[in-house]
């Protein structure tokens, strides 16, 4: 463990504070220049993937004895946010690729299935997905349908899985799927996860979604029909899937909202840069009081929004209960970098609403931040639980 | 194979610099990082000494406070350990008294190759890598756009402004590299942590036995008198094709004389 700064400060270790410089650089000179073509293109950026798997930062917060890094989460939502205050479709590729392909392994996985799937996985030489969302419920994870039987030495799966990220690129080596293995005496399913290799028989990869945002990121519906895997691809305990999940729900909620605290920061940059060049009616715009208190506004809620993910970082590193602080993080972030996103496009106007302009990219990319991970009614559903609010129907 | 590689940690370009009024030189108090030419020094050298079995990379600063930020960033891309000359007496130091002070803290890591950038990004003199090949008596190849050793000579290919020569030298030997000779790393975060105990030997004046009158602003034969800001690029003239659009290229070119 890198240890953590005490959770109501900014300030960063030394360690932290030299990786945070190292991504923004690759950012700055490596990301910027090429991003807008791959995202006009709807393209994966595999060059750009393969230098973060250089870097390490598929690795970050696994152990060195599995090919990781030693980091840990928090040095992830670091790197999560620098990656977002320039794109957020690389940003989204790592955090699902560590945070829900590589994770479930390291925490749920046997020695040996670790052995087997972390190293390639660290190295981001290849990439894993994790199926959870059904086209027929999105954040109702007990409502899944998709079946695995036991077929002497196999698992049987079928069914069908949505919006699934990194599912479906060259490098995808595997696709970790909630399926329902059973039903208790009160008749609720038991889930348990399975590990489907890509290019098993029957699991067929859908051709990518056309999306509004995140658009150089890879993601596709997933059909499983008579796919048949080793037993031994069964992820943690049968019939605990679910509450698996949960568990692996809330880590990826703070880093979302890391996600989130970059694109809303990345708006502040952009605006600074832009009010401080361009002139309308005689001045130039960082004179207009209205357009500083706009960027005021968006630098308040960035500031606001940090502080509440480190926290639910901090406290996800330290092992203390996070329920409430992920989900407010996840909620305040999440809008901020909506609100900002909004107000960075009307600051620049027209060339806002271009694709090439940065925060054109912003304005699409910042949507999907309120609803992914849990949409901000069910963050709001989680806070009011934590205090204690009954359950509504 | 000891391959020492000359660092210089300076001012954040992607920050705004200002100059001393006084002395005109660059305000260095604030943070500094590794020079971005250095990166490939470094980068050239962590490949060389990979390939000849029991190498070691070393990097030699020189900083007038205690400054290694920079040096943690070598270090982090592989470095074994880095030598720091930290000496208040150094503030003001001009290239030939850095080539001193830089010779003799080189002399100590005992090295068979000695790696600079051909200059630095913030003072762009250029001169210290040779000064400090010929104070330790040893030959320089400069400009190498390639390089390759076995640990007993190096072969560099020299960039000319035609081309390149092919240069054989024994070590040990300085040489100088061109941004481009190698692509620098990215630090891991396992490198980044790995740093943190990597040792920093940091080093003042007396420990290098250098009189701190041949350095600093006092030792300094070189001073500079004044600056002026680089003259803004003007507007240019825009040429709108009306079917004569190449005609009138090719007059303003002759124009300017360059065809």
């Amino acid at each position: 463990m890198t240890g953590v700064p005490s959770p109501a400060g900014l300030d960063l270790r030394p360690e932290h504070e030299a990786l945070v410089a190292t991504v923004r650089r690759f950012a700055r000179d490596e990301v910027a220049p090429v991003i807008g073509g791959y995202y006009e293109r709807g393209e994966f950026p595999y060059p750009l993937v393969a230098t973060m798997g250089e870097m390490g930062l598929f690795g970050l917060p696994f152990p060195e004895e599995y090919g990781g890094m030693g980091g840990d989460a928090f040095a992830l939502c670091l790197v999560l946010e620098e990656l977002a205050r320039v794109d957020s479709s690389l940003a989204i590729t790592l955090e699902a690729g560590v945070g829900l392909g590589a994770m479930p392994i390291h925490r749920f996985g046997t020695e040996d299935q670790r052995q087997r799937w972390l190293p390639d996985l660290c190295s981001g030489r290849s990439l894993a997905a994790f199926g959870l969302t059904e086209p027929g419920g999105g954040s109702d994870a007990g409502a899944t349908r998709t079946t695995a039987r036991r077929d002497g030495d196999e698992w049987v799966v079928d069914g069908t899985k949505a919006f699934i990220t990194n599912s479906g690129t060259r490098i995808t080596r595997l696709v970790t799927v909630t399926a329902v293995t059973g039903r208790r005496a009160d008749g609720r399913p038991d889930i348990s996860a399975i590990v489907v290799p890509s290019g098993t028989p029957g699991f067929t990869v859908g051709p990518e979604y056309s999306k509004v945002g995140w658009t150089a990121s890879d993601t596709h519906e997933l059909a499983f029909a008579g796919c048949r895997v080793p037993a031994d691809h069964l992820l943690g305990e049968e019939g605990r899937g679910y509450a698996q999940f949960l568990s692996i729900l809330d880590t990826g909620r703070v880093a979302i909202g890391a996600l989130s605290v970059g694109l809303a920061q990345g708006c502040v940059d952009e605006c600074l840069g832009y009010v401080g060049e361009r002139e309308a009616f005689g001045r130039k715009l960082a004179q207009s009081q209205v357009l500083q208190f706009k960027v005021a506004d968006m630098e308040a809620r960035t500031h606001v929004a940090r502080l509440a993910v480190r926290d639910a970082a901090a406290r996800l590193v330290a092992g203390r209960p996070l329920r409430r602080e992920a989900a407010i993080a996840k909620l305040v972030a999440s809008e901020a970098a909506m609100a900002n996103a909004r107000e960075a496009t009307q600051i620049f106007g027209g060339y806002g609403f271009m694709n090439e302009t940065p925060v054109g990219r912003f304005y699409r990319d910042a949507k999907i931040l309120e609803i992914g991970e849990g949409t901000s009614e069910v963050q709001r559903m989680l806070i009011a639980r934590e205090l204690g609010l009954p359950a509504t129907p | 194979m000891n391959v020492v590689v000359c660092v210089k940690q300076i001012p954040d370009p992607a920050a705004p610099a200002s100059l001393d009024p006084t002395t005109h030189t660059l305000d260095r108090s604030g943070k500094l990082i590794l020079d971005d030419s250095d990166s490939y020094g470094v980068e050239m050298a962590l490949q060389l000494a990979a390939n000849v079995e029991g190498s070691e990379v070393t990097v030699v600063s020189m900083a007038p406070n205690s400054e290694t930020s920079g040096l943690r960033t070598a270090l982090a891309m592989g470095a074994a350990k880095a030598i720091l000359v930290s000496d208040g007496a150094l503030a003001g130091t001009d290239a030939l008294g850095t080539a001193k002070v830089l010779a003799a803290a080189i002399r100590r890591a005992e090295p068979d190759l000695v790696i600079a950038a051909t200059e630095s990004t913030d003072g762009y003199t250029g001169t210290v890598p040779v000064q400090v090949a010929e104070l330790l008596g040893l030959p320089s190849v400069t400009f190498a756009k390639a390089v390759a050793t076995d640990g007993s000579s190096v072969k560099v290919e020299r960039q000319t402004e035609a081309g390149y020569d092919d240069v054989e030298c024994s070590l040990p030997a300085v040489v100088t590299v061109t941004a481009g000779v190698v692509e620098p790393r990215y630090p891991s975060f396992k490198g980044i942590m790995a740093a943190k105990s990597k040792p920093v030997d940091t080093l003042s004046l007396a420990d290098l036995g250098i009189d701190p009158s041949e350095v600093g602003f006092t030792g300094a034969r070189q001073e500079i008198t004044d600056v002026s800001a680089a003259e803004s690029r003007s507007a240019g003239e825009i040429v709108v094709d009306e079917g004569d659009g190449a005609q009138r290229i090719v007059a303003f070119l002759e124009q300017i004389k360059v065809v």
